[in-house]
């Protein structure tokens, strides 16, 4: 189904994504990547504030190229999401409701999202360029040091993604192959 | 003797960094183009116009077609008769990626050491791949690779007795297990034989061979076209979400081997698929 979600991500609005929606987001959403993820589970565990309120928020595992004159952002398409997998139960259990990545997640992640109401949208990899111009502000908040990894805050309009995976467990990427397999090795 | 100043070759590197990253190259526009005309799913087809879409974009408004600009891989082709002036060579190639960088507001994405993680800041160091051949030319290819597809590649020593069908099984072991991860549709580079390091530099040059180029010899053409046959009915498809476009190519390069061995290496590439080569 066809869905135009405006952020933050309630958790009744988590609760109604299913996995196979084609969605589109709009409103404020934070990048993060690797670095970034490591150090918010620092601060978590040092019990210090975090840039940003975890809350509902949602976190796009992107890393974008700079901008040139002139424009809001460079390329930015996602990152490979299993990287984030020994973080992200962490976030989801402090109130991170929305990641948006690429490629599957760990059956730790897929139980924190059920526990603590969490949804897992892809966006296109390789389609940073696409993807860019649903950018309309970015922002550095934090870390600048870390240069591309540093966290943003981007609002976005429209941005066009998929449920992959839903609060209730459902994977597109475990189920949708199925209806194309037509052998094994 | 045919004397070439270094500062040609940083410029030239310079150039190519940019266009490899804004441009994609023909045949694998073709290629994407193609495929989508024969996806069965509705959600692979749409996927397959986005990525068109997006290429459209980047190569128009000279951006990078992806965010990920990759570790600069470097291929020089020195004939015999060239001398290098003016400079070091691997300073030269490091200066040209720096710039280029820099210039083409391309990712940084290189750290210095692969524990402590620090980022260099201007994609330096490249991977420098040189080769001496005959003639007084240097052919320069830039190859900008990403990581996602990088990460899922693999390598294998086979035994003799695993035979062709131990090179299918970890071909297709591979691509299943890499999943969504390397943003499909993919493109295959597969190594077969040499020694554990030489095939892997196989694989990773299967991956420069033009989509549109078969393997000369008639038996690997064949398997070329086998293993892609079978990983497109593995059902994965366009960024894994189910369909028939799981990867565009199976490009297969090969060496003479040991008696005692069968090493296999897979090279995963993503739709992204960049390089860009030029002989000064
Ligand atoms: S695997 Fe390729 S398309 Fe995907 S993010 Fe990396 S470079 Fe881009």
């Amino acid at each position: 189904m066809q869905k135009y979600i405006n952020l933050p991500l309630t958790k009744d609005k988590v609760l109604a994504l299913k996995a196979g929606d084609r969605v589109y987001l709009t409103g404020e959403i934070f990048t993060a990547r690797d670095a970034a993820h490591k150090r918010l589970c620092e601060s978590i565990e040092k019990g210090e504030k975090l840039p940003f309120d975890i809350n509902n928020a949602t976190i796009f595992f992107v890393g974008p190229t700079p901008a040139k004159e002139g424009q809001i952002i460079g390329s930015a398409g996602p990152t490979t999401s299993y990287r984030m997998d020994s973080y992200s139960p962490i976030l989801l259990k402090h109130g991170l409701s929305g990641m948006i990545g690429k490629g599957d997640r760990s059956a730790a992640v897929v139980e924190a999202m059920k526990n603590f109401g969490g949804v897992y949208f892809a966006a296109i990899g390789g389609a940073g360029a696409l993807i860019s111009k649903c950018i309309k502000k970015s922002e550095v908040i934090a870390y600048s040091d870390l240069g591309t990894e540093a966290i943003r805050r981007l609002y976005v309009e429209n941005m066009p993604l998929f449920v992959v995976i839903d609060s209730l467990g459902n994977n597109l990427y475990k189920t949708a192959r199925k209806d194309f397999k037509e052998s094994d090795f | 003797m045919r004397e070439i100043d270094v500062g040609l070759v940083s410029k030239t590197i310079e150039k190519l960094c940019i266009e490899a990253n804004c441009a994609l190259p023909c045949d694998v526009k073709k290629s994407i183009l193609d495929f989508t005309e024969t996806e069965v799913s509705p959600i692979a087809k749409q996927i397959l116009k986005d990525i068109k879409e997006n290429f459209e974009i980047a190569e128009k408004e000279n951006m990078p077609i992806c965010q990920d600009t990759g570790m600069a891989l470097v291929f020089l082709k020195i004939g015999q008769d060239v001398h290098f002036v003016g400079g070091s060579l691997n300073d030269a190639v490091n200066e040209g990626v720096r710039k280029g960088y820099k210039k083409g507001y391309l990712r940084k994405s290189v750290v210095s050491d692969p524990i402590e993680r620090i980022n260099t800041n201007d994609n330096t160091p490249a991977m420098i791949y040189t080769e001496i051949v005959d003639g007084k030319n240097v052919e320069i290819t830039v190859a900008p690779k990403g990581f996602g597809s990088e990460n899922m590649s693999a390598v294998k020593m086979l035994k003799p007795s695993d035979s062709l069908e131990g090179v299918v099984n970890f071909v297709l072991e591979t691509v299943e297990k890499a999943g969504a991860n390397p943003c499909p549709p993919i493109v295959v580079g597969v190594g077969i034989g040499g020694t554990f390091d030489k095939v892997t530099l196989l694989s990773k040059k299967a991956l420069i061979r033009p989509l549109n180029k078969r393997n000369p010899n008639p038996f690997y053409k064949n398997l070329e076209d086998e293993l892609l046959l079978k990983i497109n009915n593995l059902g994965i498809g366009p960024q894994g979400l189910g369909g028939k476009t799981t990867a565009l190519c199976v490009n297969i390069e090969t060496l003479p081997t040991h008696i005692a061995g069968l090493p296999c290496a897979v090279n995963i590439n993503c739709h992204v698929t960049r390089h860009k080569t030029e002989v000064i």
